[in-house]
């Protein structure tokens, strides 16, 4: 359960924040280059930060009580590999799902 | 395209296939996030404020892991990061509108938008920029109603589904899918895994401070892993 405390702090400041980011060029820093490596980083943003966030949870899953459970562990791969290879989003999502109810229901 | 003049019209049909992967992304979210304690309004809000859906399933996760407020932020903005170079390049082509007119711009440069409007401008980047503007909003008019209501049919869906469907996993099971086609160079690949096993090694680190530490490791490593791919194909 999310805190509603918590709440009414953290999304009004990712709205502000992310509103800022987008803002930020187009806004008021106008027409530059950013130098190379930053560049280079910040293309690797969202791949370094989304994989390493979910990676605890598809090893050691809450709802298992951090226990690695082959039908959670299954999902994740399938949708993994489903994604590298048709990459599309819906399919993996779609394949991942029925990988883990049709283990978890055997 | 040629067929209509109207860049407006255009925007809207360039940006049209996107709805097939908006719809589903936003309706999951209103369930995750429902499922998650909050409720229609906050929902709502949360979709309507900050727009950017992979960055929004990153602070329910991490709310809902009780990780502290500044760590909820530092990560969900990472993720948001990527926007910079979005916004540095739209200006060549929109940062001549009035300000009032960027201002809003701003507030609807997503993924999708940002997508059909670099393909169009870098085909034609001749076109006046009120036209590239037009066609800007043309990109966002299909995409940001179908993520609001999407997101208010998930919320409202998410509200009436028992807590016991193993819907703890609808979140990795996103974001791997979102993952997934990102990985399509090897300095991707690279990234990914130092995330992984970083993230892993790291999760004892105190309030979810691990993440961050693997986040800004794995960034590294990709960007160095692009130079030594660019120097070994120069040799």
């Amino acid at each position: 359960m999310i805190d509603a405390a918590t709440f009414w702090i953290v999304v009004p400041a990712l709205a502000l924040g992310t509103y800022l980011i987008r803002f930020s060029f187009l806004g008021f820093l106008g027409n530059r280059a950013l130098p190379g490596a930053l560049q280079r980083a910040l293309r690797y943003t969202a791949v370094a930060i989304l994989p390493g966030l979910v990676a605890p949870a598809v090893i050691w899953p809450a709802a298992t009580g951090g226990q690695t459970d082959p039908a959670r562990l299954a999902a994740a791969c399938v949708t993994l590999l489903v994604g590298i290879a048709t990459r599309s989003v819906i399919g993996a999502i779609l394949a991942g799902g029925v990988t883990l109810y049709a283990i978890l229901w055997l | 395209m040629a067929a209509f003049k109207s860049p407006f019209v255009r925007g809207c049909l360039a940006s049209a296939p996107f709805v097939i992967v908006v719809v589903p992304f936003a309706l999951l979210f209103g369930v995750v996030a429902t499922e998650a304690g909050l409720d229609l309004l906050q929902v709502m809000l949360f979709s309507l404020s900050v727009f950017a859906g992979a960055s929004q399933f990153a602070a329910v996760q991490l709310m809902q892991d009780q990780a502290p407020v500044l760590v909820v932020l530092a990560t969900s903005l990472a993720v948001n990061l990527r926007m910079v170079m979005y916004s540095v390049a739209m200006t060549p082509h929109l940062g001549a509108a009035p300000l009032g007119t960027r201002a809003v711009m701003a507030y609807f440069l997503v993924d999708q938008s940002f997508a059909a409007s670099q393909m169009e401008f870098e085909r034609h980047p001749d076109q006046p920029v009120a036209d590239k503007v037009a066609f800007f909003f043309g990109t966002v008019a299909p995409i940001a109603p179908m993520w609001f209501a999407a997101t208010f049919a998930g919320a409202v869906v998410g509200e009436a589904i028992p807590p016991d469907y193993a819907l703890d996993f609808a979140v990795p099971i996103t974001f791997l899918a979102i993952c997934a086609p990102m990985l399509r160079s090897i300095p991707h690949v690279v990234a990914a895994a130092v995330s992984i096993l970083a993230a892993l090694v790291l999760s004892g680190m105190p309030y979810g401070t691990g993440l961050l530490v693997a986040a800004g490791l794995a960034m590294t490593a990709g960007a160095l892993a692009e130079q030594a791919l660019q120097k070994m194909r120069r040799a």
